[in-house]
């Protein structure tokens, strides 16, 4: 499951994309749903454009308490999927406030955002304090 | 929900089993605080009720300690968590003698949601006792920092939603340590929440019983879970002087406890599903694969008798089954 998702990650080919969605369907349809808080989640400075034709698209579980993969390296403009496999509901905040939260992800409920300006984005559980990962624009 | 079925066989017949289990109901733990040591006893039979209605009779008031309802969780091992708050509060209309109110130690929703709020509203608003004092857990802020939780349920002291009461002799003290979380952090009292306890309890004398509740452990009981608070050792410096100290935690949904000096330590059971002792399996969730049968009696209340004459408070845990 790590390797699939690494290897989405960083070659995210047509195909893997087109896997990805017969896969996923339910992920796909809550990331859709949750877009208008994507949008408004970008960072200040005109990015309308990344977002809107979406750039690679990087996934992040959440399982046991964790995020999955715990740090992640991706390039400016990337979508970041959070999905929560946990019974817990979990929620994503940005240490820094460098994005706006999400709302609480109950079991299988997904969040994104689109890191447009490089940089290291800490974040947190708002819930669980102690769940913490790190993603790195490049 | 529809993926449960999976796991659990049909939810009619889960909730059919659990009803059953509620019908044969009785044992449970029985706590007693004898000078500040704690005694454990199982609650069997007749014999042990009535030694329970005897200790009652040096008691000069109780309450009942209940936390983590969860309102609005639906998934193994409990698919009906009203039904369970419900057996909960009916426990205490039980009691032979109704205690004067009841403390609820957060986590009353699962997900902060206006009709979850709603549910535990009328639940709490049914029981024999009138009255109920509440702090938040984390699952009852999230979104609002707490907007709705302390509109419905705040006492509406101070501005942080924390506060103080005194019954009877004894000095209560409701703290909130699930707001302004930090990344890698636990729970949370805050500076001004510490000036505040710091005003409060200056003017207690030492003799003065005082019993502090909060919904996250105001001791490190498991830290790489999240089950401390970061800067609790400030608030129990100030606790430090007083004779006789009891803090009243939920979160962790068992029971664990700890004496420190004149201060003794416990967290309450939930009313709604148990997690693991402190670091079996990969994280603190909800025990999923606990049977129907079993489920009751990992579930529970807490009552407190406040005993005049020793100063000491004798707690009482009572599981569903």
């Amino acid at each position: 499951m790590k390797n699939d998702v690494k290897k989405k990650s960083f070659a995210p080919t047509r195909r893997s994309i087109v896997r990805a969605l017969a896969l996923a369907p339910a992920a796909v349809f809550l990331a859709v749903r949750s877009m208008p808080d994507a949008l408004a989640a970008s960072p200040s400075g005109g990015d309308t454009a990344a977002s809107g034709q979406g750039g690679p698209t990087y996934r992040i579980e959440i399982h046991d308490f964790a995020f999955s993969p715990k740090a992640l390296t991706v390039p400016a403009g990337a979508r970041i999927v959070w999905t929560n496999r946990d019974d817990e509901p979990h929620t994503i905040v940005s240490a820094a406030g460098a994005f706006k939260p999400s709302h609480a992800l109950d079991t299988d409920d997904s969040f994104e955002t689109v890191l447009a300006t490089p940089g290291t984005y800490g974040y947190f559980c708002g819930i669980h304090p102690m769940m913490v990962g790190t993603i790195v624009v490049r | 929900m529809d993926h449960d079925d999976d796991r659990n066989g049909h939810p009619a017949n889960d909730r059919r089993r659990f009803l059953k289990c509620m019908a044969w109901a009785g044992a449970g733990t029985l706590w007693t605080m004898h000078a500040g040591v704690l005694q454990a006893r199982t609650l069997g039979g007749a014999a042990d009720a009535d030694a329970a209605a005897a200790d009652l009779k040096d008691a000069t008031f109780s309450f009942v300690q209940i936390s983590d309802s969860h309102i609005g969780f639906t998934k193994a091992p409990n698919p009906d968590v009203v039904g369970t708050l419900k057996a909960s509060l009916a426990r205490i209309d039980a009691q032979r003698v109704q205690p004067d109110f009841i403390i609820h130690t957060g986590d009353l929703t699962h997900l902060s949601r206006p009709d979850e709020f709603d549910t535990v509203d009328q639940l709490m608003r049914g029981s024999r006792t009138h009255r109920a004092f509440f702090v938040p857990g984390e699952h009852d802020v999230i979104g609002d920092n707490g907007g709705e939780f302390f509109r419905r349920f705040g006492e509406k002291q101070t501005e942080g939603g924390w506060y103080s009461f005194d019954h009877r002799g004894v000095h209560f003290v409701a703290l909130v340590n699930v707001l302004n979380l930090k990344g890698g952090g636990l729970g949370w009292l805050g500076p001004d929440q510490l000036a505040w306890l710091k005003q409060d309890l200056s003017a207690r004398t030492s003799e003065t019983p005082i019993v502090v509740f909060a919904h996250m452990p105001l001791w490190s009981l498991y830290p790489s879970w999240g089950w401390g608070t970061d800067d609790s050792g400030e608030a129990m410096a100030m606790l430090r002087r007083f004779g006789s100290v009891t803090v009243l935690n939920g979160h962790i949904h068992q029971i664990q406890q700890k004496v420190e000096g004149n201060v003794t330590f416990y967290t309450a059971r939930s009313t709604a599903y148990p997690q693991p002792a402190p670091g079996v399996g990969p994280g603190p969730g909800p025990m999923k694969d606990v049977p129907p049968d079993r489920l009751a009696t990992y579930l529970g209340v807490r009552e407190v008798r406040h005993v005049q004459a020793g100063q000491t408070l004798a707690l009482t845990d009572e599981a569903l089954s």
